[in-house]
C-alpha cells in the first residue's frame, strides 16, 4: 500500500523527504530549553538556587519532549500524514537527552557524584525509585533506536519500544510524588491528563482497527 | 524604608551573609504562589498599613499592638542568623528586630500558657495564592512557650537595615533560627497563648512529613530527601553542599529545651 492511498482525500501526502526537510527546524526548536538555560545563566536568571532550577526545569522539559514524542502517532493518523514518523526518533532522543541532564543534575548537585549516596537515595525514597524505573528502560530505547537495531530486533523492536507508555506513566507518577508532600498537584494533573489523552487515542484506534 | 538597627555582638556569625537580592527574590510565601519567585513578583499588593497584631489567650493583659507600637517596643537590634529551609537550602541573614520574649512579657502570660500560636494575614484580593487549596488559610504556626521565650526566637521587622520587604513577611514576622524556616510565620496578625498544642498548617497537610517541632536535625531525614546536607544559596554553581548542623548550629543554646525527648518521634 503506498502512502498516496491512505492519505486524506483531496490532500497530498507529504513524502518522507519533505518531512526530513523540516527536521533541522524541529531539531533547533527542541534545543530551545538548552538555549534558554544558557541565556538565563549568562543573565543572572537561574534564580538564587540554580541547581534546583536546572534539575526541575530539565525534568519538566524531559516530560514535554516525551509527550511530544507520543503525539507523533496520533498526529499521523489525524492528519493522515504517515511520513511524520520520521520525526519520532529525534523527539524521543531529545526526551532522553533532557532526562539525562535531569539525572546528571541530581547525581551531581544532590548526591555529589557519590554512588553509595545515590543508591541510598534510590532505596529510601519512592519518588527517586520511580524516576530510576522510568530512566533505565529509556536507556535501552535510546540505544536500540538506530537503524541497525531496528533490523536486528525485527518484530521484537516494536514490542520493546512499546515500553515508552510505561516510561511515560512512571515519569508522571514520579512528578506527582515530587509534589505530593506539598499538595501542589496542578502541574502533575495537567501532564497526567495530557498523557491519559494520548494513551486513550491509541486505545480508540486499536479497537477501531479490530472492529473494521 | 530604612530601619535603624544596632548590631548585637552576641548574635553574629563568621558565615558570609547571603546577598540582599537572593534573600528578597527567593522565598516561600505560598499566599503569593508556590514558585520561589512568586512572592517577589506578587507581594507588592500586600497592604501593610494600617497593621495591628492582637496578642490574646492565656495572658493577663491581652492587647492589640499597632505596628508603630511594635517598632518602638524595644531597641531594634541587628542579628545575623542562619536560616535553614526544610527543603535543604540555607541562607545567612542579617535580621532587624528583638526577642519575641519582649512582646510576650508585655502581655504577661498566665501559668496556663503552654504554647503560642501565630497566625499569618489573609488578604484575598491581594494574595493570588490563597485561591489554591494547598493550605487551609490562614497559615498557622506554633511554638512551645519555652521555645517562644528563648532569647534566640526573634520578632523581625527588618532585614539588611531596611524595613521588611513584603515577600519576606512585612511588616513583621517570626524568626526561629534553630527550626526549619516554615516555623517562622510571616506577616503576623494574631498571637494566641494556649494551654494545648495548636494544630499548625503543615502538620495538618502532611503530618508524616512535617512535625510540630521541626527542629533542624541532620540525623532525621525528610521522607523525600535527606537533611544531612544543605545547599547554601549564593555559593555558586559548582559549590559542594555543606553539612547541616544540629539545631542549625544553635545546639549550645537550645539543646537543653529538648532533653529526654525522642527527636525521631518529635520531628
Amino acid at each position: 500500500m503506498s502512502a498516496q492511498q491512505i492519505g486524506a482525500p483531496g490532500t497530498r501526502n507529504w513524502t518522507a523527504r519533505e518531512v526530513a526537510r523540516v527536521k533541522p527546524l524541529v531539531f533547533l526548536l527542541a534545543l530551545y530549553p538548552l538555549a534558554r538555560w544558557i541565556w538565563l545563566g549568562t543573565h543572572d536568571g537561574l534564580s538564587a538556587n540554580p541547581p534546583e532550577f536546572l534539575i526541575r526545569s530539565s525534568g519538566i522539559w524531559a516530560l514535554v519532549l516525551l509527550g511530544l514524542t507520543l503525539c507523533v502517532t496520533p498526529l499521523r493518523r489525524l492528519l493522515r500524514q504517515p511520513a511524520l514518523v520520521r520525526l519520532r526518533r529525534m523527539l524521543g532522543l531529545f526526551a532522553f537527552f533532557y532526562t539525562c541532564l535531569h539525572v546528571l543534575g541530581w547525581a551531581y548537585w544532590e548526591r555529589g557524584w557519590t554512588l553509595t549516596s545515590m543508591w541510598a537515595d534510590i532505596v529510601q525514597r519512592t519518588f527517586i525509585l520511580v524516576g530510576v524505573l522510568a530512566f533505565v528502560p529509556m536507556v535501552a530505547l535510546a540505544i536500540t533506536s538506530t537503524r541497525g537495531w531496528i533490523h536486528r530486533l525485527g518484530r521484537g523492536w516494536q514490542q520493546l519500544h512499546r515500553s515508552v507508555y510505561m516510561i511515560a506513566i512512571l515519569s508522571v507518577w514520579h512528578f506527582w510524588l515530587v509534589r505530593a508532600g506539598k499538595n501542589d498537584f496542578a502541574e502533575p494533573y495537567l501532564y497526567g491528563a495530557l498523557l491519559a489523552g494520548l494513551l486513550l487515542i491509541r486505545v480508540f484506534y486499536f479497537y477501531r482497527r479490530r472492529s473494521v | 524604608a530604612l530601619l535603624a538597627a544596632t548590631p548585637n555582638p552576641d548574635y553574629q556569625l563568621m558565615d558570609k551573609p547571603t546577598s540582599e537580592k537572593d534573600i528578597t527574590s527567593y522565598n516561600n510565601y505560598y499566599e503569593f504562589g508556590t514558585g520561589k519567585s512568586d512572592p517577589f513578583e506578587n507581594a507588592h499588593k500586600l497592604q501593610t498599613r494600617p497593621w495591628t497584631v492582637s496578642v490574646e489567650g492565656e495572658v493577663a493583659r491581652p492587647r492589640t499592638f499597632d505596628i508603630d507600637d511594635l517598632l518602638k517596643l524595644a531597641p531594634i537590634e541587628e542579628r545575623v542568623y542562619r536560616l535553614r529551609c526544610v527543603e535543604a537550602w540555607s541562607m545567612v541573614i542579617p535580621w532587624s528586630g528583638y526577642s519575641l520574649s519582649t512582646l510576650l512579657k508585655a502581655v504577661e502570660p498566665t501559668s496556663k500558657a503552654k504554647f503560642v500560636e501565630f497566625t499569618t494575614v489573609v488578604q484575598k484580593d491581594n494574595m493570588p495564592g490563597v485561591g489554591s487549596r494547598i493550605i487551609d488559610w490562614p497559615y498557622v504556626e506554633g511554638l512551645r512557650i519555652d521555645e517562644a521565650m528563648h532569647p534566640l526566637a526573634m520578632l523581625v521587622l527588618g532585614v539588611y537595615g531596611k524595613q521588611l520587604p513584603n515577600q519576606n513577611g512585612a511588616p513583621l514576622r517570626l524568626v526561629v533560627p534553630w527550626k526549619y524556616g516554615f516555623k517562622s510565620g510571616k506577616s503576623i496578625v494574631k498571637i494566641r497563648l494556649l494551654e494545648n498544642m495548636p494544630m499548625t498548617s503543615w502538620v495538618k497537610i502532611a503530618p508524616q512529613e512535617y512535625g510540630f517541632y521541626a527542629n533542624v536535625n541532620p540525623q532525621v531525614p525528610h521522607p523525600r530527601w535527606s537533611q544531612a546536607t544543605e545547599r547554601r544559596i549564593g555559593d555558586g554553581f559548582f559549590a559542594p553542599r555543606v553539612d547541616t548542623l544540629m539545631y542549625n548550629g544553635y545546639a549550645e543554646q537550645v539543646a537543653s529545651l529538648y532533653e529526654g525527648m525522642d527527636l525521631r518521634k518529635n520531628y
